[in-house]
């Protein structure tokens, strides 16, 4: 089994470059003016300015969290920049051909050509590169379909009416101490609107990519479908390699409206440290959907990168027959350290939430999945089913389950199961006397443990997702 | 084609296999017979690669070391074990699987890759053959399986992958009486002058379908007897005791 653990520990980060790109940056440190600052860069209305600096006025009241399973060094929110852009070459790209060269071939190198991705994929893409939303393709054919999706910035000047209708309706800027910090300094993101009766007519996705140094990254995302809309999102992420630790605090929210279904992905990929332990993404992110009557919020999430991971995609199950589902698949190598998990919460009566957590740890890495199941007094007929598999490979690691009920109401039914196993001699015997290298074997076993969440994924991520794995687990075999 | 010499395994202080030693030419089929615990599948682990075990002596296949090799390169020089205990492994599909295992092998023999579609339409020949429903691919590997059906996985596997030297572990035990004649037939099809088999089991039954060219008692970790197909019936009639005795 040894020579497993080595592998799992000798993975590489293959995305681990970075442009020199021209980029602008605010100085270090963190303060009014700051907020000011990326408020006026971005030319914002009044009104939103004034909710930034309400949000950093609460945020100074608050306190760093501390109880998440996850131990590092206290981050000094001075010394970093809230603001990094990409320097422009000329007046903002108005379409593809108009991004700069050297930003598409960035992405190129990361394997999203966003006009291949635009040609051959049926995908539309937004990318936004540190603080910036570089391009988004595919705007045309949306249109047609009366669905909105844009950069945030665009979205705050284009259609500022609804993004002032729903931003913090779901994460208000009170509601952490993370959240706070993103309502403050928030930079850019996607924003998307699917009007009602409308089926998203393709995939819409988000890639993420940090490339300066020292730099926070606080994106905020709002998907907000209408009655009876209906749309599949997808957010990959990557960062160069760098030793020190970064910062990204995002902000997704989630509005479905009645008879609405929101289908949101995430591949998340942020460098995950060395293998001693040095460097990598903190990844602080707060998730959350609000589901209408009869509406579905569905969260499919891979998480095989970043130092620290702490996230808890949640539903607030408001609506009378609305459904959560949460699939997970979080894996942890080296020191890697993964607190995650969902909360769903149970408001509307005949709700139902799924949740389906397989965690995967390595080395010398920590994994705790995390969960609330809430059944309010008026959540009659509410039903969750939780499922939370750990699997453990090596001696050195951990896998740790805090699953939290609160029930309310006498009528919900809650079932939890939980298990945890190890990739066994037994099947990687079976496998390498087929023929299978040990890598090969090992990689093919927990891509089977994970199989009922990729299931979740759009086909083509699904793939990926197997490579990444693949690629998660893979390194020099001894 | 394989020639053990004085070979020893022990786990711990424990010795299983105490000084066994076998020939078996290319093409010949022999059994290997004898009670419960005397190491006939520690044989078989050895043989394969398995890890934990100390071994002493020599085993040479096809003219190189064995014992040298790690497990997948035995496999791809043609040495394949069909499981007393096949294990199950939740979520991957049994097609992809066999596919997998089969290019894996192909690839180091330096064979093209087989592509999925032509790959489904070999299975599925064997499969018929094997008298298996076609369902079976789709299904995880060995995932809730009965007993016979594990079995009957095993010898699909043998027959897709046409190795050199088959390893049988039992592989009857379990089996109905149709199955068992399905199985039976489906070996001795197998049977081929470039490929030889050593068939561990405890019923005769199966020697009936595939007549073997030896029988071997194995009792506590050695050979003890070697005869004809004919030695098979004789253990059944008197016990392994009174045969090892003669
Ligand atoms: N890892 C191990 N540690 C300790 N003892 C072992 C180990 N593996 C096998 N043994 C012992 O070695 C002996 C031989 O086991 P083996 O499985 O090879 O028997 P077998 O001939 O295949 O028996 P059966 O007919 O019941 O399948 C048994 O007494 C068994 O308990
Ligand atoms: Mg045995």
């Amino acid at each position: 089994m040894s020579d497993v653990v080595d592998i799992l520990v000798e993975r590489e980060y293959a995305y681990g470059f970075h442009a020199d790109l021209e980029t602008e940056l605010a100085p270090k440190g963190l303060d009014e003016d700051v907020v000011r600052l990326i408020s006026a860069k971005k030319q914002e209305p009044a009104w939103l300015l004034e909710w930034r600096l309400a949000a950093f006025r609460h945020f100074l009241t608050l306190e760093e969290p501390t109880w998440p399973n996850v131990h590092h060094p206290p981050i000094d929110y001075q010394d970093m920049h809230y603001w990094a852009a990409p320097k422009p070459k000329g007046p903002a790209p108005k379409s593809l051909d108009e991004v700069d060269p050297q930003i598409r071939a960035e992405f190129d190198k990361l394997g999203i050509s966003l006009a291949e991705q635009e040609r051959l994929s049926g995908v539309a893409v937004d990318a936004v590169m540190d603080s910036i939303s570089v391009a988004t393709t595919f705007k045309a054919k949306l249109a047609e379909a009366g669905v909105i999706f844009c950069s945030f910035s665009e979205a705050v000047r284009e259609h500022p009416e609804l993004v002032r209708r729903y931003l913090g309706s779901v994460v208000p800027f009170r509601d952490n101490f993370f959240a706070a910090l993103n309502s403050a300094v928030f930079s850019d993101g996607s924003f998307c609107f699917i009007p009602a009766g409308v089926q998203c007519p393709m995939e819409l996705s988000t890639y993420f990519r940090i490339n300066a140094a020292e730099t926070g990254q606080f994106e905020r995302t709002l998907i907000v479908a209408e009655e009876g809309a209906s749309v599949s999102y997808l957010e990959g992420c990557t960062a160069p390699k760098r030793d020190e630790n970064q910062l990204h605090a995002a902000v997704v929210e989630l509005v479905a409206l009645d008879d609405a279904s929101i289908k949101y992905s995430t591949v998340q990929n942020w460098y995950p440290g060395d293998a001693d332990g040095k460097g990598g993404i903190f990844n602080f992110v707060t998730k959350r959907g609000r589901a209408g009557n009869r509406a579905t919020i569905s969260w499919t999430q891979v998480e095989t990168g970043s130092a620290i991971t702490w996230k808890y995609p949640s539903v607030i199950l408001q609506g009378d027959d609305s459904v959560g589902e949460f699939y997970s698949v979080a894996v942890t190598t080296h020191h890697q350290q993964a607190d995650t998990g969902t909360k769903m919460i149970h408001i509307g009566r005949n709700t139902t939430s799924t949740i389906l957590s397989k965690g995967i740890s390595a080395g010398h890495a920590q994994n705790t999945y995390r969960g609330l199941v809430k059944v309010l007094r008026s959540a009659t007929g509410a039903r969750n089913h939780t499922r939370c598999d750990s699997l453990l490979i090596g001696p050195d690691c951990g896998a740790h389950t805090f699953p939290y009920i609160e029930v309310k109401n006498d009528t919900a039914q809650v079932e939890h199961e939980a298990s945890t196993s190890k990739v066994s001699d037994d099947q990687l015997f079976y496998c390498r006397q087929r023929g299978l290298t040990e890598e090969d074997a090992t990689s093919m076993i927990v891509n089977g443990f994970c199989r009922e969440v990729f299931d979740e994924l759009p086909m083509e991520y699904a793939v990926e997702a197997q490579a990444l794995m693949r690629l998660t687990l893979e390194g020099a075999v001894g | 084609m394989l020639h053990i010499e004085r070979l020893t395994a022990s786990v711990g202080d424990k010795t299983i296999l105490d000084g066994l030693d076998l020939d078996i030419a290319a093409g010949e089929i022999h059994a290997v017979m004898g009670p419960n615990g005397a190491g006939k599948s520690t044989l078989s682990n050895v043989l394969a690669g398995r890890d934990g075990y100390t071994t002493t002596g020599t085993v040479t296949f096809e003219g190189g070391d064995l014992l040298a090799l790690t497990p997948e390169e035995r496999a791809a020089k043609g040495l394949f074990l069909a499981f007393q205990h096949p294990v199950e492994i939740p979520g991957v599909g049994n097609m992809y699987f066999l596919h997998t295992a089969l290019n894996a092998i192909r690839l180091v023999r330096g064979q093209p890759e087989i592509g999925a579609v032509d790959f489904l339409a070999l299975a599925k020949e064997h499969m018929a053959r094997l008298d298996m429903d076609p369902a079976f691919l789709s299904r995880s590997v060995n995932e809730g399986f009965s007993g016979g059906e594990k079995k009957r996985n095993e010898i699909l596997q043998l027959s897709l992958l046409e190795p050199r030297l088959a390893i049988l572990d039992e592989t009857d035990s379990g089996l109905d009486i149709d199955a068992l004649r399905v199985v039976g037939e489906g070996v001795e099809r197998l049977r081929h002058p470039e490929r030889s088999m050593l068939i561990i089991t405890h019923h005769p039954r199966l020697l009936e379908f595939v007549r073997p060219d030896r029988v071997h008692v194995l009792q506590a970790g050695r050979i003890v007897r070697t005869g004809d197909h004919h030695l098979a019936r004789e253990l059944e009639a008197v016990g392994y005791g009174a045969a090892a005795a003669r």
